[in-house]
């Protein structure tokens, strides 16, 4: 069977070294990017001036997934955009080798296993559970039934002060016309297993503070779904005023994020009231009102920050004004400055909305200590000496370009690394339980370098060098036993 | 342990007329091992999600031992669904990978500990326990996953085609090992799979869905040897039973030039709306070669040979017309498969003659595809020399 590439208008995939199993690909090809867990060998894979994710897969597999996820988008689900199948795969010597999906690397965004490579404080973790309760909402109300919520199927993205949740994994969903509540609660259920697993695991590898207790953080999810369910999708039972009633209820519902795109309104059988429940519900109120005004296309809680700083700009400066006008001269005098003042050696730190987010938050703690107003520009100048520098590089977590990243930012990687390099490239090839998985190398597997940029992250040595004695007493014990099957 | 039980359950998608299930009756026996076999969109995963509580039953119910589960939430039923999705986590232990989820059930730690370390025995890991899953060969891994549904002691597990994931080397390894483990557990389990191999191979007793409908359940012989009806008779075994639909006159079913004898009985359960046709089918395996017209005996046209080793099979067409086209539900091409002495095949482009041995017909009605032969058919092993 021919090599047959599915799905991308691009031709430059088929350079890819497709004739080898993806866990041998030449590191020069390979973006030594943060993983998560996965049943299947995933690597992040540089093309163009983009960086691609490719799984190894069975064909239907791998075009059920596409499938998925090209619906998902057209749904407007946070998910991520799925590329290519690439099937008929074989090795030079005609041996076949597994088909691939390919997706693309969401800019900006980080796995969970990254943000806990830094020491991460309980509240990053709510606010990751958070973020993955209001993922789960969006795609429930989608109809998708996701059958395996986990924090490794999901990718994370700043987003203001909280986190927003994508997801990247979609091959055990499906797409229904609505979901039975058998079908929501037991992908809670699945979801609160797998992310108490995934904690145990972290905490076993010490890289999450024995103090937490994982089936307390684990059992969050449910409870944080729950209430935001219902307050998207209770029925209430009105007698009178009832324009006011679904006023009140469309606005409540705008507070959460989300829009009111149906309702339901149904007499009682009696007659005397109105039964009110919203149909479909849409997330996004705010980022899609700020694209309205300004053409920026940001986050939910960053477009929510960016409009409370653009509405108390049109309160003092246009008074008014028609809102249209208010934002262009807002995103000309406050926003556009603002962003320019980053120097270009900074600009892979944090998106320019993150940016925007942290100076206002900046100018409040400014604002705070001086005991005055702080203008814009002197809080931006500020923030660009003192706070920036010290952020970690995120843009070059996960960036849309490495290449591009380190040619313009040598000192700075020299001075910071990457942080987050991929200590074991296999660490997180997860063991699949009903097989498919590649068996352990007998040699230890390539380390994935880049030597003129690259220096050892520090961050945990002791555990490490303690994690590969364990292992090596464990490989000798293995000698011992007989081979399975 | 529990039996299960499908009281004329339905599944009606909204917006959608026909059941996607459709008043299944089904009851599965105390550590039976059922399998819902069938082709994509017959049913069998939605009869699944129905007993795992994913799916709303919308007209009768379903019976978990002598509890009605019909409105009852997935997590209250005390069923396992056994994912082929199950992760393991690369540094907690074999043991910790297993019990962990019964730590958020609250399940007490020396219970846990005695649960894994039973689970453990059964699957041959005891040793492994306090490893890393890093240092399991595959076949390993995949028992410790099935190790986190087994500790959970659940009374039925459901399995929804488990092996898909997998190339065909390990799904026939692993196949043979989720059989052995149910049998050794004595759970209950249905699993479905849209592969009648499998079935046959697996299960102690096959149900076969078709749109929704149940069309047969029995034992993997049962449902070889009697198919109820020309759907499971073609869709049980392989290389497929020959199917063919021929006209019937004076208790002879004629095809071509040549005749073959129908048993009286069959002859006699045909109705008017037959039109004096028959479906007729014979298993490849049920066909001996004979010399050149023999009474009763078939001519084919090889069209294809394939030598496997230990069998052969031509691949050939019947003598045109069978029956007026068009007008044939049931089987119209006249293509026929034959199992042959592999140390004596014909070549392409030969004409072979074959007879279907006595007792070996499978007769449906060519208007309802129901059977109207009455007695089993047992096929021999192997082809008479």
């Amino acid at each position: 069977m021919p090599l047959l590439i599915t799905g991308a208008a691009d031709a430059g995939l088929m350079e890819l070294p497709w004739e080898m199993p993806l866990s041998t690909w030449p590191e020069e090809r390979i973006a030594a990017l943060p993983r998560g867990l996965s049943r299947h060998v995933v690597r992040f894979v540089r093309h163009g001036d983009g960086v691609l994710a490719v799984k190894e897969t069975n064909p239907e597999i791998a075009h059920r997934e596409f499938q998925m996820l090209r619906e998902l988008e057209r749904l407007d689900a946070p998910c991520v955009k799925a590329i290519a199948v690439v099937t008929g795969r074989q090795t030079a010597a005609g041996e076949p080798l597994s088909a691939a999906l390919v997706t693309e690397h969401l800019a900006f965004s980080l796995p969970y296993r990254a943000l806990f490579s830094t020491a991460l404080r309980k509240g990053t973790l709510t606010r990751l559970i958070d973020a993955l309760s209001v993922l789960v909402v969006r795609l429930h109300l989608a109809g998708f039934y996701w059958g395996d919520v986990s924090l490794s199927n999901a990718l994370f993205r700043r987003d203001a002060s909280e986190f927003s949740a994508y997801l990247v994994d979609a091959e055990t969903g499906d797409m229904h016309e609505r979901l039975t509540p058998g079908q929501r609660s037991y992908d809670l259920e699945i979801a609160t297993t797998n992310i108490i697993g995934e904690l145990l695991d972290l905490q076993e590898s010490e890289d999450l503070d024995e103090g937490i207790d994982p089936i307390d953080i684990g059992t969050r999810l449910e409870a944080r779904y729950d209430e935001l369910w219902a307050a998207l999708t209770f029925s209430e039972t009105i007698t009178k005023n009832v324009p006011f009633h679904v006023a009140e209820r469309v606005r409540k519902l705008n507070e959460l994020g989300f829009d009111l795109g149906e309702i339901d309104m149904q007499q009682t059988s009696d007659g005397t009231a109105i039964m009110l429940r919203p149909k479909v519900v849409d997330a996004g109120f705010h980022s899609r009102r700020l694209m309205r005004l300004t053409g920026l296309d940001v986050q939910e809680n960053q477009a929510r920050r960016l409009l409370n700083d653009l509405d108390e700009y049109r309160a003092v400066h246009t008074e008014g004004d028609d809102e249209t006008f208010a934002a262009h001269e807002w995103l000309t005098h406050i926003f556009e400055p603002t962003i320019r003042a980053v120097p270009r050696d900074l600009r892979g730190k944090l998106e320019p909305a993150q940016v925007f987010h942290e100076v206002l938050d900046h100018r409040w703690y400014l604002a705070e200590a001086s005991g005055a107003d702080v203008p814009m520009p002197v809080a931006t100048a500020s923030y660009v000496k003192n706070v920036l520098p010290t952020k970690a590089d995120e843009k070059a977590v996960l960036g849309r370009s490495i290449a591009e990243m380190t040619a313009e930012l040598p000192a700075l990687t020299k001075e910071h690394g990457t942080r987050y390099e991929a200590r074991d490239p296999y660490a997180n090839d997860n063991t699949h339980g009903w097989g498919g998985v590649p068996e352990p190398e007998p040699s230890e597997p390539p380390q994935v370098q880049r030597r003129s940029t690259r220096i050892p992250v520090s961050d945990r040595p002791q555990a490490r060098v303690r994690d590969r004695a364990a292992e090596a007493a464990d490989e000798e014990l293995g000698t011992l036993d007989s081979p399975d099957e | 342990m529990a039996t299960v039980t499908y009281d004329s359950a339905s599944r009606i998608y909204p917006g959608t007329e026909r059941p996607a299930v459709d008043s299944l009756d089904l009851d599965i026996a105390d550590g039976e091992f059922l399998v819902l076999v069938g082709p994509s969109g017959c049913g069998k995963s939605t009869s699944l999600r129905m007993l795992a509580g994913l799916e709303d039953i919308d007209k009768g119910s379903i019976w978990v031992g002598d509890r009605d589960v019909t409105h009852v939430q997935p997590k209250d039923r005390d069923i396992a669904m056994v994912f082929q999705s199950y992760a393991l986590y690369p540094h907690m232990t074999v043991a910790d990978n297993m019990g962990f989820a019964l730590k958020i059930a609250k399940v007490d730690k020396s219970e846990i500990r005695k649960r894994v370390e039973e689970a453990a025995k059964i699957l041959d890991l005891t040793e492994y326990l306090d490893r890393k899953p890093k240092a399991l060969s595959g076949g390993q891994r995949q028992r410790v996953a099935m190790g986190r549904a087994i500790v959970r002691q659940p009374q039925v597990f459901l399995m929804d085609e488990p092996l898909s994931n997998l190339d065909a080397k390990l799904r026939v390894q692993t196949r043979t090992q989720i059989a052995a483990l149910q049998r050794r557990l004595g759970t209950t389990t249905v699993y479905v799979t849209h592969d009648q191999v499998e079935a046959l191979t697996m299960g102690d007793r096959i149900a076969v869905l078709k749109d929704g409908v149940l069309q047969q359940v029995g034992t993997p012989r049962e449902m070889y040897d009697t198919p109820a009806n020309v759907f499971v008779a073609g869709f049980i075994g392989s290389p497929a039973m020959n199917i063919s639909t021929f006209k019937v006159e004076n208790g002879y079913a004629l095809v071509g030039n040549s005749k073959v004898q129908l048993q009286r009985e069959t002859v006699a359960h045909m109705s008017e709306a037959d039109h004096g046709e028959a479906v007729l089918g014979f298993r490849p395996e049920s066909l001996d070669r004979v010399a050149p017209n023999t009474e009763g005996a078939l001519p084919v046209d090889v069209v294809v040979v394939e030598e496997l080793g230990s069998d052969a099979f031509v691949y050939g067409q019947l003598p045109q017309p069978l029956v007026k086209q068009g007008d044939v539900k049931f089987g119209g091409s006249g293509e026929v498969i034959v199992r042959v002495d592999p140390r004596d095949v014909p070549k392409k482009g030969d004409s072979i003659w074959v007879k279907i041995r006595e007792g070996e017909q499978h007769v449906f009605s060519a208007a309802t595809g129901e059977r109207i032969s009455p007695t089993a058919v047992s096929t021999a092993a192997t082809p008479k020399a």
